[in-house]
């Protein structure tokens, strides 16, 4: 006998949840307004516009360091999402033992290199990662930002992530 | 104007620089030093408090630029090119930053930079970066952005 389809609602609820409690929980996040739009197992970043993101006033452009924040944050959620997206789908991880607190582990930035491509403007700004190659130990990601215009990114970054020793995502009773 | 004062000015003056509480600490030309207090917002990993590495990335990049503005030869403004940062290891939860970096090297258009941040433990670096940034070399016999005049460089010949 075929087995029935999860309704739709249940599906994105819990990839919905799972989501947010991996974001919400990191002050830095929130404290640059970093939100993620989910399309699918897909991730965009999104950075509103806010003054305290200027950098150079004159210009006005957004601070170099918030737009490499910004890259490394999409870059390490879009890993860790990938990371727990088999999990989360085949039952393994229950999206309540995330958002009650039991985050999985992040992985964690060796290095990253920012090429700066364009000034950013008083604007909102946008940002995808791309997993490069995510093994046991490390994990390769290229991310891209751009704000009005997708084809003219504003800046691009690859880095290496040592990824968590083991990664059985922690959960409240084990 | 003294380089320190240069150095205040300039993080002032970046308003984002303030929002993180990014300081100067001390400016000699081609280096200056940049402190950032702990701060919770700043966090990157809830569970042990350790700041996020975007916020070291950014008392990095501002440290760098600075260092580029109090290069001699500085004749305007300055943006980042490229910036690689590495993490060493994670910054002790409740303690400050400070980070200092030298302009090593300037051509007409290009300034290149290294930078290293601490936390109180002075022996082994948080993170390090190296980049390149824009830069505007000061006409011969013209003033730097501190205020000093380019001697020609026949100065002292017929």
């Amino acid at each position: 006998m075929k087995k029935t389809p999860e309704p739709v609602q249940v599906i994105k609820q819990r990839r919905d949840r799972a989501l947010a409690a991996m974001v919400d929980g990191v002050p830095y996040i929130r404290f640059l307004g970093i939100r993620f739009d989910r399309r699918g197992d897909e991730l965009t970043g999104i950075l509103p516009y806010d003054d305290k993101l200027i950098g150079n006033p004159q210009l006005p452009a957004i601070h170099g360091g918030v737009t490499a924040a910004f890259l490394e944050v999409t870059a390490v959620i879009g890993l860790s999402w990938t990371m727990i997206w088999q999990d989360l789908e085949a039952g393994r991880l229950d999206p309540d033992h995330i958002a009650s607190g039991a985050l999985p582990q992040m992985p964690k930035t060796i290095g990253l290199t920012v090429d700066y491509l364009r000034s950013g403007l008083p604007r909102d700004a946008y940002a995808r990662a791309f997993v490069l190659r995510s093994g046991r130990r490390y994990a390769s990601v290229r991310v891209e930002a751009w704000q009005d215009n997708v084809a003219r990114p504003i800046a691009q970054a690859s880095g290496h992530f040592r990824m968590p020793s083991a990664f059985t995502p922690r959960t409240r009773s084990a | 104007m003294n380089l320190t004062e240069l150095a205040r000015q300039f993080s002032e003056s970046l308003p984002h620089a303030r929002a993180l509480g990014i300081r100067a600490v001390t400016g000699t030309p081609g280096t200056v030093t940049f402190a950032l207090p702990y701060d919770e917002r700043f966090i990157g990993d809830p569970a042990t408090g350790i700041l996020a590495g975007g916020v070291i990335s950014t008392l990095l990049d501002t440290s760098c630029g600075a260092s580029v503005l109090s290069h001699p030869l500085c004749g305007g403004t300055t943006a980042t090119l490229d910036l690689r940062i590495d993490y060493m290891r994670a910054a002790t939860p409740g303690q400050g930053l400070r980070a200092e970096a030298e302009c090593y090297h300037v051509t007409r258009s290009v300034a290149f930079v290294r930078a290293r941040a601490w936390d109180e433990d002075g022996d082994s670096p948080v993170a390090t970066a190296a980049g390149a940034f824009t830069f505007q070399m000061v006409e011969e016999g013209q003033l730097n952005i501190a205020g000093q005049r380019r001697p020609y460089s026949d100065a002292g010949q017929v």
